[in-house]
C-alpha cells in the first residue's frame, strides 16, 4: 500500500526551476534513498514532501488525500516530519526542548522521549545541554531524534551524512537500520554516499537537473548505470516509479 | 560587443518638465494678483513640498525610515530665531538657520548609521527628544513657552508674506531640482543598488555609509529649511510644535500616498496632503486619524503610491530615477 | 542631601519597574516576530482609557475593570497581528514601521476623538493607595503603588519566564524566534505563535498603562513618550532578554529620578542620554570587535579613521 504518492510535481525558486515533472510512490514502511549530484533537486524534493516549499504545479497525496497546498506544520500533525538540510535545531534550546518541541506539535505513538534516547544513547548525557553547543554526529542524532518525536508515518531525512565524521555516520546508521526494521514508519533519505545508500536502501531514486532519472531496487542496476544516471548522461535505464 | 547608452528624456516627461517650469514661473507672479490666503497656504505647500522631498530622498532612496526628522524641522527653526537674536537679518537667517544644520547632521550620521533598521528609526526619535530637551534649557527659550520672532513684525505684512512665499518657492524648486539632478548623477545608480541590495553594493566598490551619510544630511537640510521658513510663517516657536512627532508622520503619509522612491511621488503627496487639510482641516482630530489609517491602507495596500499606480497605466513611471539603458550594438 | 539621593534612588528602582512592563511586551515582539511596533505606546493608553471609562461610567471596581479589559486589549493584538502586522513584515522592513506609525497616529487621535483632550487619572479610583506611604527609619518614604507597581513587575516578568521555559507555548514561542521554518517542520504553527505574542505584547503595554493612570495623569497623546520609555529601556537592558529589561527598565528609572535632582528637566534628559550612550557603547563595542581595540572602535563611530572607511568602502583609489 503507498503511503505517498507525488504526480508530477514541479518546484521553481523564482526563475529556477529546481523539479521539472516529479512522480514518485512511496509505501508503507519501506526505506528510499535519494541520491544525485549538487543542484539536482534533492533537497527541494524533500522540502516539497514536507511542506515547507509549495510546489507550483502538480499534487501530492498523503494516505489517499491531497496535501499539495497543506502547510509544513499540518503535515506534521498529519505524519510526515522531516529533519532539514543543515539540522536546524533550535540552537539556544536545550536538546530536550528541541525534542519535546517536536513531541508536543506533532502525531501521538510510541517514540517517545525515553524511546528516542533508546534509539540514540549517545544523545543521554547531553539532554540538558544547549544544542547549539552540540558536534556534527550529535546535532543529527538530536534532529533526527527531534523528527521522530512528531510520530511521523514518512520520516524524511535531508542529508544524513553530510558533515560527519566515519563513526558518527556509523552510529546514525545503526540507529537507523533498528527503525528501518520495525518496518513502521516510511523513510525517504538523501544520501550522497552511493554505496551507503545501496546497501541501505529497499529502492533508490537517482535524480540529475530536476528530474528522476532512476528509479528502483539497487538490487537492479549495475554500478555504470547508475553512475551514468548521477552525472544527468542520458541512457536506456527503465524508468519505472 | 554591446554598449549601453542612456535613453533620451521620453516626451511625456518632458510635457511634465516644461509644465512644471510653467508652473514655477506662474506662482512666483502669483503675488501680484492673489490674496493673502491664497499665499499663505501655498506657502505651507511649498514647505511640505520640501519636507516630503527631503524625507523621500532619505527613505525611498537611501531605504532609511526615521521617525525622528522633526529635530532638524526644530532645530533650523531654533537656529534661525538664535541667529535673529545675535543680529542675523531674518530673510538671511532663512537659508543660513538651514544651512548650518549640515554641520550638526554630518557628525550625527556617523553614529546613526551604524544602527539597525528599526534601530535607527526609534534612535532618531530619542535624538529629536533630546535635541528638543536641550533646546529647551537654553533660557531664551523659556521652557515649554517658547519664543516668538518679533523681528518680523517690523516689516510690512503684505512684504513679509510675499518675500516669505518667494523664498518657499524658490526653496522647494531648488530641493526638488536638487535631488533630481543627485539622482540622475553616480549617487543616483549608488543609491538604487543600495536600496535593492545593501551588501551587493558594498561589494562593488559603492561606499554605502558615504552615500548614506550624504543622503542623510541633505535631508536634514532640507527639513531645516522647512523649519525655518515655518517659523518666518508661523513667528511662534513652541519646543513641543517644533520638534512634535506630527511631522515624521505628515512627511511619511505625503511620501507613502505619493508613492516612496520617486520624484513626482512626494510632490503629488504634498498637493494631496495640502488640499485635504483645507478641505477636511476643520474635522481636527478624526481628520488626523484618517490620515493615519489612510497612510496605513496605503502601506499595505499600494506601497508605491499614487505613482506606482499610474507607472503600472501607463507601463513606465513617469520621471523614473532608475537609469534606462538601450543596449547598442557597436 | 544623603536622604534626598537615597530617596531618589529607592524611587527610580521603583519607577523602573513600571518601564519594564511596558518594555517587556516591546522586547517580547522585538526577539519573537522580529517586528518593531511603533504604536506600542497608544496601545498601553487605549488599554489604560478602556479601564478608566469602565470603572468611572459603569461603576465597576478596578480590579474587576482591569480583568474585562485585559481580555478585550489580547484579542485586540490578535487581530492587529493578524490583519495589520502580518501583511507588514511580508513588504520588508520599512512597511512595519511605516505601518504602525499610521496605526499610532490613527490611535492617537482616534482617542482624542472619543475620550478628549483631558487629562485622565485613575487615582482618585484606588482610594488611599495613590497617596498613602509607607515611612521608613531614615525620614524615608516609600509610596505604597510604586511598590505594588515594582512588586507586579517583578511578578509579570517572572511568570512571563516561567511561561517561556516550561510551557508548551513558550517553547513552541522560542522555537519560533530562533528559527520559524524549522519551527514549522516540527509541527508548530508559526502564525498562531506569532498572533500569540502580539496578544502578550498588547496586553502588557495595557498592564502597563493602567498603572500609569493610576500614578499620574494621561491624555490621548501621551502613548509616543511610553514607546521612547520602553524602547530605552529593551535597548539599555539588552534586547531579547527578560531580565535585561527589568534592569533596562531600572536603569532608566534611576537616570531619570537622579537627573530630576538636578532640576525638572534633566529627569527626562538624563534617561535620553543614558540610553544613547549605551547605544554608542555597544556600537564601540561592535566595531572593537570587529576592528580590534577600543580606540579604533571609537575613533570609527566618531568619525576620525579614514582607514577603516576606506577599506570597508573598497574605494582604494
Amino acid at each position: 500500500m503507498s503511503v505517498l504518492n507525488v504526480n508530477n510535481i514541479i518546484c521553481r525558486h523564482g526563475l529556477m526551476t529546481a523539479l521539472r515533472g516529479v512522480s514518485l510512490e512511496i509505501h508503507a514502511g519501506e526505506v528510499l534513498c535519494v541520491i544525485g549530484a549538487n543542484g539536482a533537486g534533492k533537497t527541494t524534493l524533500m522540502r516539497a514532501l514536507a511542506g515547507a516549499h509549495i510546489p507550483d504545479a502538480g499534487q501530492i497525496l498523503f494516505q489517499g488525500r491531497d496535501i499539495t497546498r497543506q502547510n509544513a506544520h499540518t503535515r506534521v500533525r498529519g505524519g510526515i516530519a522531516m529533519s532539514p538540510e543543515g539540522r536546524r535545531l533550535f540552537a539556544d534550546m536545550t536538546v530536550r526542548e528541541n525534542l519535546m518541541i517536536a513531541g508536543e506539535n506533532g502525531q501521538n505513538g510510541d517514540w517517545t522521549l525515553d524511546r528516542v534516547l533508546t534509539a540514540f544513547p549517545q544523545l543521554v548525557p547531553l539532554i540538558d545541554k544547549q544544542a547549539g553547543g552540540l558536534s556534527g554526529g550529535q546535532r543529527q542524532a538530536a534532529a533526527i531524534g527531534r523528527a521522530l518525536m512528531a510520530n511521523p508515518d514518512v520520516l524524511l531525512l535531508d542529508e544524513v551524512s553530510l558533515g560527519l565524521s566515519p563513526a558518527a555516520v556509523e552510529g546514525v546508521y545503526a540507529s537507523l537500520a533498528e527503525i528501518r526494521d520495525t518496518r513502521v514508519m516510511a523513510m525517504v533519505i538523501v544520501e550522497q554516499d552511493l554505496s551507503r545508500s545501496l546497501a541501505f536502501a529497499d529502492r533508490i531514486l537517482c535524480m540529475a537537473e530536476g528530474e528522476i532519472k532512476l528509479a528502483g531496487s539497487p538490487a537492479d542496476f549495475t554500478k555504470d548505470q547508475i553512475t551514468d544516471a548521477y552525472f544527468g548522461i542520458q541512457n536506456e535505464a527503465p524508468a519505472d516509479v | 560587443m554591446t554598449d549601453y547608452s542612456i535613453r533620451p528624456i521620453p516626451q511625456f516627461d518632458r510635457a511634465i518638465i516644461a509644465g512644471a517650469g510653467m508652473a514655477f514661473v506662474v506662482f512666483g507672479l502669483l503675488p501680484m494678483f492673489g490674496s493673502a490666503l491664497v499665499v499663505d497656504k501655498l506657502t505651507m505647500l511649498f514647505i511640505y513640498i520640501i519636507l516630503a522631498v527631503t524625507w523621500n530622498l532619505l527613505a525611498g532612496y537611501a531605504g532609511l525610515v526615521s521617525v525622528g526628522h522633526q529635530a532638524f524641522v526644530g532645530l533650523g527653526a531654533y537656529m534661525m530665531l538664535r541667529m535673529v537674536e545675535a543680529g542675523v537679518p531674518p530673510f538671511i537667517a532663512i537659508v543660513a538657520g538651514g544651512a548650518v544644520i549640515a554641520l550638526i547632521a554630518w557628525p550625527m550620521a556617523a553614529f546613526v548609521l551604524r544602527l539597525r533598521a528599526g534601530e535607527f528609526a526609534i534612535a532618531m526619535w530619542v535624538l529629536a527628544e533630546t535635541i528638543r530637551s536641550l533646546v529647551m534649557l537654553d533660557p531664551y527659550i523659556q521652557g515649554e513657552t517658547g519664543r516668538s520672532l518679533v523681528v518680523l513684525n517690523a516689516y510690512d505684512p503684505d512684504m513679509r508674506r510675499n518675500t516669505i512665499y518667494l523664498m518657499a518657492l524658490v526653496l522647494a524648486g531648488a530641493v526638488i531640482v536638487i535631488s533630481y539632478r543627485l539622482l540622475h548623477g553616480r549617487l543616483g545608480g549608488e543609491t538604487q543598488a543600495i536600496r535593492d541590495d545593501e551588501e551587493a553594493a558594498g561589494s562593488v566598490g559603492v561606499s554605502t555609509f558615504r552615500v548614506k551619510r550624504i543622503i542623510f544630511v541633505l535631508s536634514a537640510v532640507g527639513c531645516a529649511l522647512a523649519g525655518t521658513l515655518w517659523l518666518a510663517s508661523a513667528i511662534t516657536f513652541q519646543p513641543r510644535t517644533a520638534f512634535g512627532i506630527q511631522w515624521s508622520v505628515f512627511m511619511l503619509f505625503m511620501v507613502l500616498v505619493g508613492g516612496l522612491g520617486s520624484i513626482l511621488g512626494p510632490i503629488l503627496g504634498a498637493v494631496l496632503f495640502m488640499t485635504l487639510q483645507v478641505i477636511f482641516g476643520d474635522f481636527g482630530v478624526w481628520y488626523l486619524a484618517g490620515l493615519g489609517i489612510v497612510a496605513m491602507l496605503f502601506a499595505l495596500h499600494v506601497p508605491r503610491g499614487i505613482v506606482g499606480l499610474l507607472s503600472e497605466k501607463m507601463g513606465r513611471e513617469p520621471i523614473t530615477m532608475q537609469k534606462l539603458l538601450n543596449p547598442k550594438r557597436t | 542631601m544623603f536622604e534626598q539621593l537615597l530617596q531618589a534612588i529607592l524611587q527610580g528602582a521603583l519607577l523602573g519597574g513600571y518601564y519594564a512592563i511596558i518594555a517587556a511586551g516591546l522586547s517580547l515582539m522585538f526577539g519573537v516576530v522580529r517586528f518593531i511596533n511603533l504604536a506600542h505606546g497608544d496601545l498601553s493608553i487605549l488599554g489604560a482609557l478602556i479601564t478608566l471609562s469602565l470603572v468611572q461610567i459603569l461603576g465597576l471596581p478596578v480590579l474587576a475593570a482591569i480583568a474585562v479589559m485585559l481580555p478585550l486589549m489580547a484579542v485586540i493584538g490578535w487581530l492587529m497581528h493578524m490583519f495589520l502586522f502580518e501583511r507588514a513584515m511580508k513588504g520588508g522592513f520599512l512597511l512595519p514601521i511605516l505601518v504602525t506609525i499610521g496605526l499610532g497616529a490613527a490611535l492617537q487621535n482616534g482617542m482624542f476623538g472619543i475620550w478628549g483632550s483631558d487629562t485622565r487619572s485613575l487615582g482618585a479610583s484606588i482610594g488611599s493607595l495613590a497617596w498613602s506611604s509607607w515611612y521608613l527609619p531614615g525620614g524615608i518614604i516609600l509610596g505604597k503603588l510604586p511598590v505594588l507597581i515594582f512588586g507586579t513587575a517583578v511578578i509579570v516578568i517572572g511568570a512571563l519566564h516561567l511561561m517561556l521555559k516550561r510551557t508548551g507555548l513558550g517553547r513552541a514561542i522560542r522555537a519560533t524566534a530562533s528559527d520559524p521554518e524549522a519551527a514549522e517542520l516540527c509541527g508548530v504553527d508559526a502564525r498562531q505563535v506569532h498572533r500569540a505574542a502580539a496578544a502578550i505584547a498588547v496586553g502588557l503595554a495595557a498592564i502597563a498603562g493602567v498603572f500609569l493612570a493610576m500614578r499620574a495623569q494621561i491624555t490621548p497623546y501621551s502613548g509616543p513618550a511610553q514607546l521612547i520609555f520602553a524602547f530605552e529601556a529593551v535597548v539599555i537592558g539588552g534586547i531579547g532578554s527578560l531580565g535585561g529589561t527589568l534592569i533596562g527598565g531600572i536603569i532608566l528609572g534611576l537616570s531619570q529620578t537622579l537627573g530630576g535632582l538636578i532640576s525638572a528637566q534633566m529627569s527626562l534628559l538624563s534617561g535620553h542620554l543614558v540610553f544613547l550612550g549605551v547605544l554608542i557603547w555597544r556600537i564601540c563595542r561592535e566595531e572593537k570587535l570587529a576592528h580590534g581595540g577600543w580606540r579604533a572602535g571609537l575613533k570609527a563611530v566618531l568619525g576620525l579613521s579614514s582607514k577603516r572607511r576606506k577599506l570597508a568602502s573598497g574605494d582604494l583609489s
